[in-house]
Parts: structure tokens; sequence; C-alpha cells
């Protein structure tokens, strides 16, 4: 009997990893800006998104989305009054969504081909820490926070916040009985991602919303015109 | 809360990996994980007991090396390691930092294993 040491140097997610590139790949060759938005339950994910998909349509763009949840399709009904194609991913019981997730559900997805759009949203499962370590292939990771959560939040959930490229807080409109300290919520997201491009929104009233969608536009302009 | 599906991949990658090794048997399985990849150790050792067994790790230990965050500081030029997760500023300077040079690892390093003599 001997004792080897055999290594191995390989990523515990490589399987993730190399799904998670191909689809990389293929959203960057179909000119599709793909976006995943994650933040705990209650955030307002689904608000956010229901006025993204609707103004996006309004202006012309071709527009899906993905909506990850353990169970029911409730998101993805709400989602679809949009008129937008939504397919919603219930995970049962898995707290977030991975690659291979997305890619089975990108190839049953009947009416859609990703050479069609312009914009995928995929809304993660209400979750601050697994999805931070699933790579969806996408460009864009949003990190949503509403002004009920508590400004310390992306100090309590640094490995989430400071994987994302955008930061969005939610529930701007009712700042204020909250009791909400803003300066002090823009300091704990910059601690935690410094520069990070930060909107504040209300998917209600509609506040800051102008913004958020000329990023979008920027961004897309940038994954390239195919 | 995701280290069950963590200690299935490593299960899965491990015992592919020791395949090569025909009637050997895997006594520690060594991980590189970064402070900033999300697992808990305590929690992935809890899975760890549960999802090897019956397989042909059972009876493995796990051995987790957490590796600390560290962020190139492109104000000062210099590497630092931060000193916890609730700041991402240089250590030298005190400038903000985005470059993240280590910290996101969630690796199989190597694993020790016993091979059986004269195994064909």
């Amino acid at each position: 009997m001997t004792t080897r040491i055999v290594e191995l140097r390989r990523g515990i997610l490589k399987k993730n990893d190399e799904l998670a590139a191909g689809l990389r790949g293929r959203y960057g060759a179909a000119g599709v800006l793909v976006l995943n938005l994650v933040s705990s339950p209650g955030t307002g994910k689904t608000a956010f998104l229901e006025f993204t998909l609707r103004e996006l349509r309004a202006k012309g763009a071709k527009v899906a989305a993905l909506v990850g949840d353990l169970e029911t399709d409730n998101d993805a009904r709400r989602l679809a009054a949009s008129g937008a194609p939504v397919r919603q991913i219930n995970t049962h019981g898995i707290c977030h969504l991975d690659a291979e997730m997305i890619d089975k559900h990108l190839a049953g997805w009947e009416g859609v081909a990703l050479a069609d759009l312009e914009y995928l949203f995929i809304e993660n499962v209400g979750n601050l820490v697994c999805p931070s370590s699933y790579d969806l292939g996408e460009k864009i990771r949003v990190a949503l926070l509403s002004v009920t959560e508590g400004e310390d939040k992306p100090l309590k959930y640094p490995t989430l916040f400071n994987s994302a490229d955008a930061a969005v807080i939610t529930k701007i409109d009712i700042a204020e009985p909250c009791g909400f300290d803003r300066e002090l919520a823009l300091k704990n997201i910059n601690e935690i991602r410094p520069g990070i491009r930060i909107f504040e929104t209300s998917a209600k009233t509609g506040v800051g919303m102008e913004e958020w969608l000329g990023y979008l536009a920027e961004a897309r302009a940038d994954v390239g015109v195919r | 809360m995701h280290e069950l599906s963590i200690a299935a991949s490593i299960v899965d990658a491990v015992t592919e990996s020791a395949a090569a090794y025909p009637g050997a048997r895997v006594k520690e399985v060594r991980l590189r994980v970064g402070a900033l990849a999300s697992v808990v150790e305590d929690s992935l050792q809890f899975c760890w007991g549960i999802t090897i067994e019956g397989t042909p790790l059972e009876g493995s230990k796990l051995v987790v090396n957490i590796l600390p965050v560290i962020m190139h500081c492109d104000a000062c030029g210099k590497d630092g390691e931060l000193k916890g997760l609730q700041s991402f500023r240089c250590p030298h300077c005190d400038a903000p930092c985005s470059d993240l040079r280590q910290g996101r690892e969630l690796e199989i390093d190597s694993i020790e294993i016993d091979e059986v003599e004269n195994a064909v």
C-alpha cells in the first residue's frame, strides 16, 4: 500500500462554469444583453422587472424573461402581463438558479430564440447567498435592495454585493416612512463594491427608471449588433 | 445553504479523478476556498459526512483551506489582504479597491489516496 498525493486543481463548480461560458458565447453571438437579478425574497424584483419589461416593450425592444422560484408560476404570470415572453423555472427546493437550468429552459422555449432577442432578464431565486456562486453567463449581475431591508444589507452579504455589476435600491417611494438612511446605504454599497452604478428606483411611481433604462440601452449597445 | 450541492459536486469530481487509480482508497480531499466563495465550512463538513456515505469516498476526510481576499490597489499599486469583508479598501493606503486577485476560489486542490500494490 502506498500513499500518494494527487494534484487535481479543479474547480468544484467546473461543470457550471463551463456551461456558463458556453451560454455567454451564445448570448454574445446572438447580440442579446443578459442580466441576472439577485436579491432577498420580497425586495421587489418582480415589480421592478414588470416595469422594466413594460417600458422596454413600449420602446419597441425585443425582451424576454426567465424567472426562478422554488414553487409556483405566480411571478411568470405577473410578468407575462407585460406582453413579453416569460418562462418560469421551478427549482423545487434548490436555492439558486444554475447554468444547466438556464440552458434547459432556453432550449425548450417555444417561440423564443436568442437570436430574436435584444434583452433577456433572469430573475433569480430570492436569496442573497447561493446565487453568487453560480455563473449564468450573464453580462450584468444586478443586486437589488429595498428601503425596508436595512442599510447594512450589503455589509451582511458582501459576497453577493461584491460580485454585482450594478445595484438597484427599490421602493424608494416609501423611503421616508421607513426611516431609510439613503447616505448610509450608498456608503455601505460603495464599501463593498467601490464605484458600482447605483439606481434608486420605485416601480410604483417610476422614479429612477428612466436612468435605469438608459443604462440598459447603453449596455445593450456594448454587446454589439449582430 | 447550497453546501449539499457543493459536496455532491466534489464527490462526483473526485470519484471521476480517482478512477485513474483502480482500487485506491481516498483518504483525504483538500480544498482551496476563497473567503468570498459563500461556503460555510461547518455546513460543508456536515454535508460531506452525508454525501460520501455509500460512495467510494466513504470514510475520507475533507480539509478546507480558506484563502483570504487579496485586492490589487490601483491607487498605490500594491496587493493587500483584506482584514474583513465589511470594507473593500486597500490595507496600505485605504483607497477603495475593486480589483479582486484572490478570494472567490472554490477548488479541489488535491486528494490523498492509498494505492493498492500491483493494481492493474
